[in-house]
């Protein structure tokens, strides 16, 4: 195989004929793609429309965190949090994780009363989040307005990552395990021939598999639709911002779950953060920007840190959230389709639970155990209503 | 010309970092800026564009088979997607629009 061949950007040509087709090359489809590999499992062409980063993996803020109110996804990011540590040694790449924590700012009484309950279950887990004063949150974050809220939940062992690096890590140590990689080539129909047969028609030639993942994360309804599935999912425009660079001063990512605002420091210092903004969602996926993301972003950001206003604003952007009816992702192959996997719906949360659910994904594939994770999140229970909601949902 | 040389001087990207990517096979502006952070310092690109698209010129050229291997790239160098606002603008600022009376 000659250098180029094994290049991630861009393999040479289709195979004719591979074990696993897998269409998205967002953090899910190369996370997958690569803990396949590292299990021997490498016969896989993922398909990417346009470039690795085009999705919502390159446009999210980059937060990981273990404060959930589902016990589920509390121990999902307990565990990917500790993958994300060990990430930069395993794959040779530096991610740029910073465990500064994550300070939600409680805006009620009722607010910080069910959030008590939340906190309590994280507690049991094992995750160390405390219930602040507002005294107690200045010591965090001494900038603070410290009138616009009346508790706080932190926890100090949150972070943020840089996603591109985190995705060049994946792409390239995939591709180092014999994974093909596409870019700028588009699936336009999967004919199925039975079970665990398919034919996958691409910009780029036809490849026959025994197994197609659906990873294309917001478009993922529409490449469910190939095979005849009608998905619950929806893409939802999220808006985000960065300022120019300062000094570090901003230890904790700050989020107002009431508002969907949030905000951290980057590594590089600019401020990063987004805001609730209402769309369309007619099932387009939109990446144009609105003025009114960056008037509301700035109103309420300026309202819980004062002290940012002569800030300027460097850019801004969207990516798509792939948003389900309750939160929750939507795993495993629907009825009657074997061999068509899907791993959607992850309502702006996907980045950071990449790297538990490519692991369990692959181990579930090769056979290995099956995480509980796959029998909550079928998408069979949208039908028999066994759902329970995810509330600390931001955006 | 020294592989020293810097292509975006606001994220001290080099002209050996582009290279690099451009070895790997990213030969499109959107791949190179998100695999070096070319780009996105407090200039947005306003200096490192042109040089980048050169660049990008001449390794596309040189590769008649990118056709083949990436259908839906486009065929000829172009800026990276410009992100609003066109000149940096503070928080209070556009925080003081919030709730204007217009068209958005």
């Amino acid at each position: 195989m000659s250098a180029r061949e094994r290049m991630p950007a861009s393999a040479a040509q289709l195979a004719t004929e591979a074990e696993t087709v897998i269409i998205g090359g967002g953090i899910m489809g190369l996370g997958i793609a690569y803990e396949l590999g590292k299990r021997g499992r490498s016969d896989i062409h993922v398909i990417e429309q346009e470039y690795l980063t085009s999705g919502a993996s390159g446009r999210n803020g980059g937060g990981v965190r273990m404060q959930w109110s589902t016990e589920l996804n509390i121990r999902l990011m307990q565990e990917s949090i500790e993958i994300c540590r060990n990430f930069a040694s395993e794959l040779g790449i530096n991610v740029w994780l910073r465990q500064g924590g994550y300070l939600f700012l409680i805006r009620s009484q009722q607010e910080l009363s069910r959030l008590e309950q939340t906190v309590a279950l994280q507690n049991r887990c094992g995750v160390p989040t405390r219930i602040l004063t507002p005294q107690e949150a200045l010591r965090v974050v001494p900038e603070l307005n410290p009138s616009g809220f009346v508790a706080a939940c932190y926890n100090p062992r949150d972070g943020v990552v840089f996603p591109w690096p985190f995705l060049w890590g994946y792409a390239h140590a995939a591709s180092e395990l014999g994974v093909h990689i596409h870019t700028y080539t588009k699936v336009t129909a999967i004919e199925v021939r039975g079970p665990h047969s398919f034919v996958v028609t691409t910009s780029k030639g036809t490849i026959r598999c025994e197994r197609v993942i659906n990873c294309a994360g917001a478009w993922s309804p529409a490449i469910a639709k190939l095979v005849g599935v009608e998905l619950p999912n929806h893409p939802h425009r999220h808006e985000i911002l960065a300022t120019e660079s300062l000094k570090p001063f901003l230890n904790p990512l700050v989020s107002v779950l009431s508002s969907g605002l949030y905000f951290s420091q980057s590594m590089r210092g600019e401020i990063v953060g987004g805001i609730t903004v209402p769309d369309v969602d007619d099932g387009t996926v939109r990446l144009g920007s609105r003025l009114r993301f960056l008037e509301d972003m700035s109103a309420e950001l300026l309202s819980v840190m004062p002290c940012l206003s002569s800030v300027r604003v460097l850019r801004q952007w969207a990516g798509p959230y792939d948003v389900s009816p309750d939160g929750l992702p939507i795993l495993g192959e629907p009825d009657g389709i074997p061999g068509f996997y899907l791993v959607c719906g992850f309502v702006g949360h996907g980045f950071m639970m990449a790297p538990v659910i490519a692991r369990h994904y692959a181990e579930l594939l090769c056979g290995g155990a099956r995480h509980p994770v796959f029998d909550r999140c079928r998408l069979s229970r949208f039908q028999d209503g066994s759902t329970e909601k995810e509330v600390m949902i931001i955006g | 010309m020294s592989e020293k040389c810097i292509v975006c001087p606001c994220e001290d990207v080099t002209l050996a970092d582009v290279e690099q990517a451009i070895g790997l096979g990213y030969l499109d502006i959107d791949e190179v800026k998100r695999f070096t952070g070319l780009g996105t310092g407090s200039c947005q690109g306003k200096l490192c564009m042109v040089t980048t698209c050169q660049l990008l010129q001449t390794a596309q050229a040189a590769d008649p088979q990118r056709v083949q291997r990436q259908p839906e790239a486009q065929r000829v160098p172009h800026p990276f997607t410009p992100r609003p606002p066109v000149v940096p603008v503070p928080l209070g600022v556009l925080a003081a629009g919030k709730g204007a009376d217009r068209e958005r």
